[in-house]
């Protein structure tokens, strides 16, 4: 499983790149593999209030579908274009390529590091 | 404490390959290898391989083999000849399917029926029992099954006499020096073969299928929907005869005598209150196994979706359901509840995909 140290993390297998001000967020890794081929999502238009652990879209693969949870709470300012017209970049480049929203964050998220992410994923 | 999950005589070599496994039907499966979009195409453009040694294959032997399984079929079987096979279901008393199967002569006497993996102790007990009084006997065989499906499938099988195999039939033969017996049957919409054989073999087998990509259960089951195959489990089960799911053509009434054969002729001649149909959109969201199928304006329940998924090759959403009759005719636009909101839907064919040759 590949996680980047400088991301954070929450239990719902979303990322962020910042913990304030402006931080983009997209799933992980290991929640891309579990989805498999990823063909569809919808993702909070720019304006739209997201709230950390609670749905603010949907995920779709070949296989199944799940909810998407925002990782943050604040207001979408920009959204991933690219994502949306190919959403396989999800599993191709979850942490870069395949970033889904950017959030302008109004209170202090409680996210995990990759470690604990990692032992959350995969108890020892 | 839960059972273990069985696990078949290839698991370590699927291991190796890197595979994600998921639990099916009480055996640890593969699910993937490479991806399942990958895997589907393939099996579409050249040729993939699966194991599907968790099928339940059940010899029935004896002298009276063939007429005992007319009687416990809603098909003819003792008509058949030796090498030819036979789409065919299990059904209860009341006329609902037990399960479906495919029923192979493998010798005046002999026979393999191939039975879905979690029902094959409910098939084999109602076999048993009705089997009863004839001289036959049925018993569960461990052999592993492999399916190589595609339009390369041939070329890779490289099984002698290959094209003297016509669909539905099948042949004892040796491939790779190993005792199999080959079948040209399938479960993606392709053509295909599957190979019967002993476990010790397996490995050599599938090394020498080797140009087949190796493709899990995700795969296969894209492949049977876009081919409208129905599922024992989603759109097969006691609760339906074989008319509601457009199977009706496998009850043989030339028969004088079969299990369920009285309640079957009673729903034969009423018009069904359910119909499996197609289902499919030109929206990107995909109606999923379970969901409602509503009147788009009054918002009742007309139906419920059986299996869905984004096809992939034809890139939209596709679906089988049961809907009420009324709304069953092929181009009728129904709404499908897709957590909560109403998608249109158009009522088609089960089948969504036929191969160019077939």
């Amino acid at each position: 499983m590949h996680l980047p140290s400088h991301l954070h993390y929450s239990v719902d297998h979303e990322w962020a790149d910042n913990l304030s001000g402006v931080a983009r967020v997209g799933i992980t890794d290991f929640a891309a593999e579990a989805l498999g081929d990823i063909v569809f999502v919808e993702l909070p238009g720019e304006g739209t209030a997201v709230m950390a652990g609670e749905p603010c879209g949907e995920i779709e693969s070949t296989k199944s579908v799940s909810e998407l949870y925002a990782p943050v709470t604040g207001t979408v300012v920009a959204v991933n274009p690219e994502v949306v017209a190919d959403p396989g970049l999800l599993n191709a480049d979850p942490y870069t390529a395949g970033w889904l929203y950017a959030v302008e964050i109004t209170a202090g998220p409680r996210l995990l590091t990759a470690e604990a992410y990692r032992e959350l994923c995969e108890p020892s | 404490m839960y059972p273990a999950l069985r696990r078949t005589p290839l698991h370590a070599l699927h291991q190796s390959l890197g595979v994600r496994f998921t639990d099916f039907a009480g055996w640890s499966m593969p699910l993937r290898f490479s991806g399942e979009t990958a895997e589907h195409n393939t099996v579409r453009s050249s040729a993939g391989i699966f194991d599907l040694s968790h099928m339940g294959q059940l010899a029935v032997d004896g002298p009276e083999a063939g007429r005992a399984l007319d009687y416990a079929l809603v098909g003819s079987i003792s008509p058949l000849a030796v090498g030819a096979a036979r789409y065919t279901m299990l059904c209860h008393d009341n006329g609902g399917i037990l399960d479906d199967l495919v029923a192979y002569r493998l010798a005046p006497d002999r026979f393999l029926v191939v039975a879905n993996a979690s029902n094959t102790p409910v098939v084999l007990a109602a076999l048993r029992d009705r089997l009863d009084g004839f001289r036959a006997q049925a018993r569960w065989e461990h052999r592993v099954l492999l399916a190589v499906q595609g339009p390369h499938a041939e070329r890779i099988v490289n099984c002698p006499d290959a094209s003297a195999l016509k669909y539905y039939q099948a042949v004892a033969t040796e491939l790779a020096g190993r005792p199999v017996l080959v079948a040209r049957t399938g479960y993606t919409g392709e053509d295909g073969f599957e190979i019967f054989c002993e476990p010790a073999d397996a490995a050599v087998l599938w090394s020498a299928f080797a140009p087949a990509l190796p493709a899990g259960l995700a795969s296969r089951d894209t492949l049977r929907l876009e081919a409208g195959m129905a599922l024992h489990g989603n759109e097969l089960h006691v609760g339906v005869s074989p008319f509601e799911a457009r199977l009706g053509r496998l009850v043989d009434f030339t028969k004088p005598d079969f299990v369920g054969r009285t309640a079957l002729l009673r729903r034969a001649d009423q018009t069904p209150r359910t119909l499996l149909v197609g289902l499919t959109s030109t929206g990107r969201r995909a109606a999923r196994a379970g969901y409602a199928i509503v009147d788009p304006s009054t918002g009742a329940r007309i139906g419920t979706v059986t299996s869905g998924a984004p096809s992939p090759t034809l890139g939209r959403p596709i679906a089988l359901g049961y809907l009420a009759t009324a709304y069953a005719e092929i181009g009728t636009t129904v709404a499908v509840d897709i957590r909560g909101t109403a998608e249109p839907f158009t009522v088609t064919a089960c089948r969504f995909y036929s191969r160019r040759d077939a």
